[in-house]
């Protein structure tokens, strides 16, 4: 009993360690860009797969299959790269305008990055066959789970304290502090929006893109997987709140180990069970559990 | 040349389109004019009232779905009673629904709206016994004013009958509409729209005009959801999903929500050009994505908006 207990918990928070990442980024470009991103999820996918070829290629010039993860987070960090481009090819254009334009142009990227991961990689689901269990399993609690699980909790907690420590210790933490709560003072004390618009929608993609890389080795990379996980990274930042890291590490735990023990116990009501409890939350406190006071 | 004038000329090729032009794309205005009824009410939710759902594919999934049920498990053929019943569903997953998104606004409307959509999507993916899940549900033909039309091959009953009770459903929708956003109820919603706090000052009702826009939008797509049903002969979930709820607020957009008309010709434009686009290259996601950025980007006015007048273009920065 303990054992499956512990299994289905495990791997929810495995689950919730991708969610996190992919929900942190969505969470730093809202609180400062006020957009929400709903292209996060495509560039979860886009780190899937290039994910996938970066270890491909790294396994073909030989590299020991032990260190696959150093190519695989090194691209999947790498790709973010793209935020730039999405920054500033599109989204500069619409940041005095409504929402729900700045909106609906994500929802254009979402388009357009589904047809060009299937123009680069092809419609088949892609997979680093067997590469998940290169550091084997480990026991726990009369379990086993797989080492890489792990080590991708373990990592995603890091960066949860990396970017705790970014955004609390450091003076380029001070400023994406201080243009979330008000960005004409911010502006007119000096800082240079352009610039930082840019740094912080690339941070928002490379922990999306980061995520769907860490996530490659137990799961396929799909087409269609940016599109599923937009909902369920939207379903963790509304239980959280909107702009709050703290709240995106405990929706993620939320969401990640709820789905778990509800497709253990009743697979029907598996994302049926999160959205009510997004519903919820949102008739209840729409701010989230850790939202701040501005709506 | 008059917006009459145009409209009558619309008209006109619409009712001889099934004997002049080729079948397919005769068939082509069957979606586009459920889709039409369906933009109709989405409109007066994000065009006059302000409010943009991303969850209106709920509603197209419950008409289609009510469609469904009637015909394929309790062997209700009537048309007028398939097209009654979504539109009561409708209504009464609306009333709830509606209740709880309209106490808010803008990015907290559609993220509540996307959440009530997916909560529907899943229920009809997941629970396969009562809805076929991801295979979705036969709609079998109905039968049309009291005519059963069963001998009829498929493609004569689409292209005859069913399109012109189609287009019958449309213009009356349409007429409704007309008079509901001319009423006194359709200036308090645009009072609303550009001013919700002077609204309330001026005594109107906010959360309550905001509640019954919505419940009517969802008649509309309910009933547009229905009119989808039979001309594929089959309901699946994709319909309720949330892209599918991006999609229509894609068509309603470019056509121009500034405009009465604008939806309509936004589903038109939409259901050809991706037929047109598919037909060339198989990737027609990449190149309306694009399309849909460079209306958000310069012409959020949509195509109705280079014909009316232009709305102003705000200078953006940084």
């Amino acid at each position: 009993m303990t054992a499956h207990v512990v299994n289905v918990v495990l791997s929810g928070v495995f689950h919730a360690s991708i969610l996190f990442l992919v929900s942190a980024g969505l969470q730093v470009v809202f609180g400062v860009q006020k957009i929400f991103n709903l292209a996060c999820g495509s560039f979860y996918a886009l780190g899937a797969y290039v994910g996938v070829s970066a270890v491909g290629w790294y396994l073909e010039a030989g590299g020991p299959p032990a260190l696959f993860i150093a190519p695989l987070a090194v691209a999947g960090l790498a790709v973010g790269a793209v935020g730039v481009v999405v920054e500033r090819g599109l989204l500069r254009f619409v940041y005095d305008r409504d929402e729900t334009f700045q909106l609906l142009l994500t929802f254009a990227i979402v388009l357009m990055m589904e047809d060009a991961i299937r123009l680069t990689w092809g419609t088949s689901p892609r997979s680093t066959s067997g590469l998940y269990l290169t550091y084997g399993r480990v026991g726990v609690l009369g379990t086993t789970v797989p080492v890489y699980n792990l080590i991708v909790i373990g990592a995603s907690l890091a960066i949860a304290l990396l970017i705790g420590g970014l955004l609390t210790r450091t003076a380029f933490g001070r400023i994406i502090r201080a243009s979330a709560d008000n960005r004409e003072m911010a502006e007119a004390l000096g800082v240079d929006m352009r610039r930082l618009y840019a740094t912080v929608f690339a941070l928002g993609t490379a922990l999306g893109t980061l995520g769907g890389a860490l996530v490659i080795p137990a799961t396929v990379a799909m087409s269609e997987m940016g599109i599923e996980l937009i909902v369920e990274a939207f379903a963790v930042v509304v239980i959280g709140g909107l702009g709050s890291m703290r709240g995106a590490l405990v929706g993620a735990l939320v969401v990640g180990v709820l789905r778990s023990i509800a497709i253990s116990v009743y697979p029907e009501l598996e994302m049926l069970l999160i959205y009510l409890i997004v519903i919820a939350v949102l008739v209840l406190r729409p701010r989230g559990l850790f939202g701040g006071p501005r709506a | 040349m008059s917006g009459r004038f145009v409209l009558a000329l619309a008209l006109g090729a619409t009712v001889l389109a099934p004997l002049v032009a080729p079948t397919y794309h005769v068939l082509l205005m069957l979606p586009f004019m459920a889709y039409a009824v369906a933009l109709l009410g989405l409109n007066l939710l994000f065009g006059y009232t302000g409010l943009v759902s991303f969850g209106h594919a709920l509603f197209l999934g419950v008409g289609a779905y009510t469609g469904a049920f009637l015909t394929s498990v309790f062997n209700v053929r009537s048309m007028e009673t398939i097209l009654a019943a979504a539109a009561a569903l409708g209504a009464l997953v609306a009333a709830p629904v509606g209740a709880l998104c309209v106490r808010y606004v803008k990015i907290y409307f559609g993220m509540l709206t996307l959440a009530f959509g997916m909560v529907f999507y899943t229920f009809v993916l997941k629970f396969y016994r009562l809805t076929g899940g991801d295979e979705g549900m036969p709609f079998l033909r109905p039968a049309l004013v009291g005519r059963s039309l069963e001998d009829l091959p498929k493609t004569d009953y689409l292209v005859g009958p069913y399109y012109y009770y189609s287009l019958a459903v449309l213009v009356l929708a349409t007429l409704v509409m007309w008079r509901i956003v001319r009423s006194p109820f359709g200036l308090c919603l645009k009072t609303i729209r550009d001013n919700p706090t002077k609204a309330e000052t001026l005594g109107i009702g906010v959360a309550r005009y905001r509640w019954c826009a919505f419940v009517i939008s969802a008649v509309y797509a309910a009933v547009g959801g229905a009119l989808l049903g039979p001309p594929t002969g089959n309901v699946d979930p994709t319909l309720a999903y949330w892209t599918q709820s991006g999609n229509i607020v894609f068509m309603t957009l470019l056509g121009g929500f500034a405009s009465f008309f604008g939806p309509v010709l936004g589903a038109f434009v939409f259901i050809y050009l991706q037929d047109w686009v598919m037909s060339v290259v198989p990737f027609w996601r990449l190149i309306f994505g694009a399309i849909l950025a460079a209306i958000v980007i310069v012409a959020p006015g949509g195509l109705a908006g280079f014909w009316v007048r232009r709305p102003p273009v705000e200078a953006s920065s940084p």
